[in-house]
């Protein structure tokens, strides 16, 4: 059991180190192969929640599809370097008021949030762990209308993403005009 | 063993650490990914609770929020790659055509 918290331990510190470099780094194709450590530490922690179904998914389409697709765009546009711009709004002693402000009114959100769920860990023992082929069960008969509407939302999504994206169409207005 | 509350923390963190990006960075690319590091402390938050209550609907709601981010990414990135082409910047601050 102590060796399942080293373990917490290890992913959680490996996910928070990456996620806080990719917010750091100037360089956008290092920010985005951080993010995907972030992922790998953040599926061993699915892994640990008893949803290693959840974990592969994780790593095969997050880290696998959709950050190959950032890091596409990424050397697609040749991002360069973000230049250190200093922007007044960010500068301002107002700005930094009112954002002290909400994080210490989020920490004090979450610390009150945190003592009340105690009471919830207290049930831990024999909890059931649910396999691939009940999940897969439970997503198709009762979810069964959010999957297809999600398949849907991706068709929009991909028509809209060849609409905006599309060269062709930048091509027929600067002509017609 | 490692109980809810690490995992809440855990995810409290991670998301702070998003919203800090979101706020922080002047680059379109590094906003949207820090928009991923958000919505993945939510997932962590919904497999967690879904493995301390026992039911696998957090595990179920997660596949949902990855197919939703793989469609907010795919139009992001789009409407990345078509804004570049207008104003040669990621800097969000130059996107002001729209501005009354």
């Amino acid at each position: 059991m102590a060796f399942n918290l080293i373990l917490f331990y290890l992913f959680a510190a490996i996910a928070v180190v990456t996620a806080l470099l990719v917010v750091v780094q100037s360089n956008p194709v290092y920010s985005v192969l951080l993010l995907i450590g972030s992922f790998m530490g953040l599926a061993g922690l699915y892994v640990l929640l008893d949803a290693p179904f959840v974990a592969v998914i994780q790593i095969i389409v997050y880290a696998g599809a959709i950050m190959v697709l950032f890091l596409f765009v990424v050397m697609l546009l040749n991002a360069p370097r973000e230049a250190a711009v200093r922007s007044r709004l960010l500068e301002s002693a107002g700005t930094r008021v009112i954002g002290a402000i909400l994080a210490l009114a989020f920490a004090a959100e979450m610390a009150w949030a945190l003592t009340r769920s105690r009471t919830l860990a207290m049930s831990a023992a024999g909890r059931p762990s649910f396999s691939v082929p009940q999940i897969g069960q439970r997503l198709f008969q009762e979810y069964a209308f959010a999957f297809e509407a999600t398949s849907i939302l991706i068709l929009v999504a991909m028509v809209g993403a060849v609409t905006l994206a599309g060269r062709h169409l930048v091509k027929d207005r600067r002509s017609g005009s | 063993m490692a109980e809810l509350t690490h995992y809440l923390i855990l995810s409290g963190v991670l998301f702070t650490i998003g919203t800090a990006g979101v706020l922080l960075r002047r680059n379109v690319i590094t906003v949207l990914l820090s928009i991923e590091v958000m919505l993945n402390a939510v997932n962590l938050t919904f497999i967690a609770f879904g493995h301390f209550l026992g039911s696998p609907d957090g595990q179920i709601i997660v596949f949902f929020v990855i197919t939703v981010a793989a469609a907010e990414a795919a139009v992001g990135l789009a409407l990345v790659i078509a804004l570049f082409r207008h104003v040669e910047t990621l800097n969000p601050d130059a996107f002001r055509q729209l501005r009354g």
